[in-house]
């Protein structure tokens, strides 16, 4: 029997070529998402069989317009691909490139061809061709790039056979450079070079002049030599400059033989929509009603499934609690885990519409409009157009947000887009939001169509963004960095976005929230339950004082159990915190039942209504079918007789939720970003300020 | 002349002349705006900034005062 032979394929592309779908087709499920070592960028990669006794390590490094990197998502394809030491140096690359930008694609292919590791050049969108009038002559073009060439069309699954058998081959593939940089700058100088590095391909030399930061690899020895050539950093400028336009002249020459297009074919589909999308007016327009349909369908089309996993769950505790032995362990089932997992289901159909909705603008090019719209306006606010994509992916959740904002080239408008996207609202303020509105609000529709809860909802959605935008004026004026901006976004031709595409996305953000937050969620619904079910003296004692109390009084079973169910509460562990708290929480309009749910929900929001239902789960012995929501409702405040969950004290939680920073994975997420622990703190307090001081005034004023 | 990209109006074209290269961020001769090639304004963003240009087969949006520092030559 064969042995079979694992090597590592590297993706590498444009973004915007369909190198997603390439590793979609080529991985399927079988993919996933770790980090490169010491840094927080996801790292996809997965598995693909390639012949009977080849499998590939495919590796989907992000995308770049070339190897000299700009951004810190950038960066990663250099340092893969410098460093023969890394864990993810490739084998082989495959460098995606797409028909109608062939010639920009090339000048990455070009460079990376330069390095000498194996590579093939992938063409994508061959569908496109025709439409497009575009002949391509593929043998002469795979004789001038000295490289196996393969046509595909990764969505329509077309080539990607024909691909895997070249693949097979990789060992055979023509190595050598295709543009011989040095005679064409400076022949002297790269002459030295080369007779220094004997071991290094001259472009791999070149990159470490102009790449030093990368260099921390090396021998001292070689770091030494390499200082030599970096003394005028005027001159490796101008150089890098003199090899790019070489580059394009060389690849000019080569697609001038062997590349055509007919533009009277080619449709203008996209000066057409560009005309309307980008419009000073329509454009808006346009773009405040995508957001409007987002924020509507979020709450109309998941409060179905919502309430039915939530329902779901409620029988499910019924069942065990019914069915299992009586004891420590079912109520830890019963009362701590059932309801922690369910707790994190349901925000699925909320972050799996979110990200559709999200993955669609991305998919079909349209995101790049809104950045083009917005640039101006975001930065008169600090930030820039590129802002608007990790500011929308916070509504989904601040952590993948503040990494979208690696792509945003000056550190001074990706500070303060960091600092500010933990106001937007994420998914996971949602379930606190809905449950608290669908107690204070009424189910009314006004204008006939618009839903009330809705409309609140999207209000709170609007106070996050302000809250967003005037903090980053705040920081605009306050802060003192320095920065060099260079903006310059490709404008990507429209697409019918891919349902496949769409599909391992949600899947990816779905799977990545439940790893993430649903264990942190689980975890603490589970030390809670633990908390609530054990105390000091009292609560081992409750039933026996319960009882002395009494004495005179004549007490249904029931009522007595209730009695002393929720005796135990208050004297328990977590009921002591809440007690201590409650005078500073008082002024807020909650008790120390909601003190227990702030405290609780300090690492994660939304573990706010877990928490809440393990609280009155544990407090309530008897009848275990009731929603959370049915309990709430039924809460009564002792002093007023007034249900405890009234307009004031609903309308200060929503607020206080809507401003207080309340998330360890983001204040981690923002350290590691930073590298400093100055901002994530300033986070912290900052925000919490703002959030008790909103909540005290709300509840005052409205009570 | 003085005229630079910013100076076009929508649908005019120009050729790029040298320009400096202090200025010009490497990013952007990579995005394949070099000298010599023809570049065509699309569309201007509200308030005027940014720009949608058309260079080299490539479409890119750049800031105005980038595109002020990139000299052509009006077609």
């Amino acid at each position: 029997m064969k042995k079979n032979k694992v090597v590592k394929l590297a993706l590498v592309g444009n973004p915007n070529t369909g190198k997603t779908s390439l590793f979609n087709q080529l991985t399927g499920l079988n993919q996933k998402v770790g980090n490169y070592p010491g840094i927080t960028v996801d790292k996809k990669q997965g598995k693909c069989k390639i012949s009977d006794d080849l499998t590939a390590e495919v590796i989907d490094l992000p995308g770049t317009y070339s190897i000299n990197p700009t951004t810190l998502d950038e960066t990663i394809v250099l340092e893969t691909l410098l460093n023969k030491n890394n864990p993810s140096f490739p084998d082989l690359v495959v460098v995606v490139a797409e028909v109608e930008n062939l010639k920009r694609n090339l000048l990455l292919f070009s460079q990376i061809k330069d390095l000498k590791i194996p590579t093939l050049l992938v063409i994508n969108m061959k569908d496109q061709m025709q439409r497009k009038g575009i002949s391509i002559d593929i043998i002469k073009l795979k004789e001038e790039l000295k490289s196996e060439v393969v046509l595909i069309s990764a969505r329509k699954k077309i080539g990607i056979d024909a691909l895997k058998i070249e693949i097979a081959n990789y060992k055979t593939w023509n190595t050598s450079p295709i543009a011989n940089i040095s005679d064409k700058i400076d022949a002297a100088y790269f002459k030295e070079l080369k007779e220094t590095f004997t071991t290094f391909s001259l472009y791999k030399s070149w990159l470490l002049i102009t790449q030093q930061k990368y260099c921390s690899f090396l021998t001292k020895k070689q770091q030494n030599e390499i200082k030599k050539f970096t003394e005028n950093k005027e001159q490796i400028n101008r150089y890098q400059h003199k090899e790019t336009i070489y580059r394009y002249q060389k690849i000019n020459e080569i697609l001038k033989k062997t590349y055509v297009v007919d533009k009277s074919q080619a449709t203008d589909l996209r000066s057409k929509l560009d005309r309307i999308l980008t419009h000073k007016i329509f454009g808006y327009v346009i773009f405040v009603a995508i957001l409007f349909l987002i924020f509507q369908s979020i709450f109309e089309w998941a409060t179905l499934p919502m309430d039915l996993i939530d329902g779901f769950f409620a029988n499910l505790r019924a069942l065990a609690k019914n069915n299992l032995p009586t004891g420590a362990f079912t109520n830890l089932i019963a009362e701590g885990v059932i309801p922690g997992i369910g707790g994190v289901l349901i925000f699925i159909p909320q972050i799996t519409i979110l990200f559709i909705f999200i993955s669609i603008l991305e998919e079909t090019g349209y995101m790049s409009r809104v950045v083009f719209l917005m640039d101006k306006i975001m930065r008169r606010f600090g930030m820039g157009g590129k802002s608007i994509i990790p500011l929308i992916s916070g509504t989904a959740c601040a952590i993948p947000a503040i990494m979208a904002s690696r792509n945003i080239s000056s550190w001074r408008e990706r500070l303060i887009t960091i600092l500010v996207i933990p106001f937007t609202t994420c998914s996971a303020r949602l379930p606190v939001y809905a449950i608290l509105i669908s107690i204070i609000i009424p189910q009314k529709r006004v204008l006939g169509i618009l839903n009330l809860q809705g409309l609140t909802l999207m209000g709170l959605y609007l106070l996050g963004f302000t809250a967003a935008i005037l903090s980053a004026i705040l920081l605009n004026y306050v802060l003192k960095v320095k920065h060099r901006s260079l903006f310059a976004i490709e404008m990507p031709n429209y697409k019918l976005p891919s349902i496949k595409n769409i599909f391992y996305t949600v899947v990816e953000k779905v799977k990545a929230f439940i790893t993430g937050a649903g264990s942190i969620i689980l975890a603490i619904s589970i030390i809670l339950w633990f908390l609530a079910s054990n105390g000091a003296n009292n609560f081992k004692n409750a039933e026996k004082i319960v009882t002395t109390q009494t004495k005179n009084q004549t007490i249904s079973k029931e009522k007595m159990h209730k009695k002393i169910a929720s005796y135990k509460l208050e004297n328990s562990y977590i009921g002591m915190m809440g007690k201590t708290i409650e005078p500073i929480i008082k002024p807020m309009g909650y008790d120390w039942k909601i003190g227990i749910a702030l405290i609780s929900s300090f690492a994660a929001r939304e573990v706010f209504v877990g928490a809440l239902a393990t609280i009155y789960n544990v407090e309530s012995d008897n009848d275990n079918t009731t929603t959370i929501k049915e309990r709430m409702n039924s809460e009564i405040n002792p002093k007023t007789g007034e249900k405890r969950f009234n307009f004031a004290t609903g309308m200060s939680l929503l607020l206080f939720y809507a401003f207080a920073m309340q998330c360890i994975g983001t204040l981690a997420i923002v350290k590691r970003e930073t590298k400093s622990w100055k901002w994530p703190i300033l986070q912290l307090t900052g925000m919490g300020i703002l959030a008790y001081i909103v909540s005290v005034l709300t509840f005052t004023f409205l009570n | 002349m003085g005229e630079t990209i910013a100076s076009l109006k929508i649908g005019e074209h120009g050729i790029i002349e040298n320009f400096s290269l202090d200025a010009i961020p490497l990013k952007l001769l990579e995005m394949g705006c070099l000298p010599g090639q023809e570049v065509e304004l699309l569309q201007v963003a509200p308030f005027k900034d940014p720009l949608y240009i058309m260079v080299n087969g490539s479409h890119l949006a750049i800031r105005i005062e980038t595109a002020e520092k990139i000299n052509i030559t009006k077609l």
